[in-house]
């Protein structure tokens, strides 16, 4: 029998990997798709809580979160063919009119 | 017994993860994260989440990562980033950062685990999910399909061409 801590400790691994890669890349598809990594990872956590405590709950919250991750990609990914459209880069460093 | 399951498909997930961020094409991240996403519903199947395993196959891999292949088809992105770094620094402090980070969850997430709970066999199924979905979760639901709808009206509208641009 796993423990919840071992699926726990995985998704808390796969958030920081989320995160470091949002702070590393610079290609706007690859930040998107590490957005995605800690979308997931969190998923993992809540299916995890769920089980631990014995309700369907967090297994409903996953559902939304998928709702959520479906929408925000596909606004996302039509904002970035749009950069890509008006600057031909979808490097974010070439985005920056709006640096303070 | 399940460690025999859970190990590999940790393995997976993690070297699926670290795929995504490494990757120098953009391709190889999308693949990677189609590995995470099997992976993870490995480990949804062990814990007795068949509905949201088999929603994570067919929304997040049959349709998200199809998506951002189809987007990296579009946009022929240029291979490796710019040279110039406009942050020095950022890639060694990011990696300090996570490695704090992951410390912090860590132990915020150890804190929180407990024994599993006794379920029923039936937990995790689509009619569980289902009765709780309609049932204390309706209102949730309904906003759910107005987002999805907001979602689709801005694709079109900024997947539309200015009008009087011609068609390259």
């Amino acid at each position: 029998m796993v423990p919840p801590g071992a699926y726990l400790l995985l998704s808390a691994v796969l958030f920081v990997l989320g995160t470091v890669g949002v702070l590393v890349r610079r290609n706007a598809l690859i930040i998107f798709m590490a957005v995605e990594l800690m979308l997931n990872s969190v998923n993992l956590a809540f299916v995890t809580f769920a089980r631990q405590l014995g309700t369907v709950d967090g297994q409903v919250i996953v559902f939304f979160v998928l709702v959520v991750a479906a929408v925000e990609v596909v606004v996302g990914l039509a904002l970035i063919v749009d950069i890509f459209r008006s600057r031909d880069s979808v490097d974010i460093d070439d985005v920056d009119l709006l640096r303070g | 017994m399940e460690w025999l399951i859970f190990v590999p498909a940790a393995c997976l997930a993690l070297a699926g993860g670290i795929g995504v961020i490494a990757s120098r094409q953009p391709v190889h991240s999308a693949l990677s994260l189609l590995v995470v996403l099997a992976a993870l519903a490995v480990t949804y199947l062990l814990l007795a989440a068949q509905f949201i395993a088999v929603l994570q196959v067919i929304v997040y891999a049959g349709a998200i990562v199809v998506l951002f292949l189809f987007v990296i088809m579009l946009l022929h992105a240029r291979r490796g980033e710019g040279s110039r770094e406009k942050l020095p620094r950022q890639r060694a402090a990011a990696i300090v950062f996570g490695a704090v980070y992951l410390v912090v969850l860590a132990v915020a997430v150890l804190a929180a685990a407990g024994p599993f709970a006794q379920v029923e066999p039936d937990f995790g199924t689509a009619q569980r999910v289902g009765q709780s979905l309609f049932g204390t979760y309706v209102l949730p639901f309904e906003l759910a399909s107005i987002i999805l709808l907001v979602g689709m009206i801005a694709a079109v509208v900024l997947g539309r061409r200015p009008s009087g641009e011609e068609p390259r």
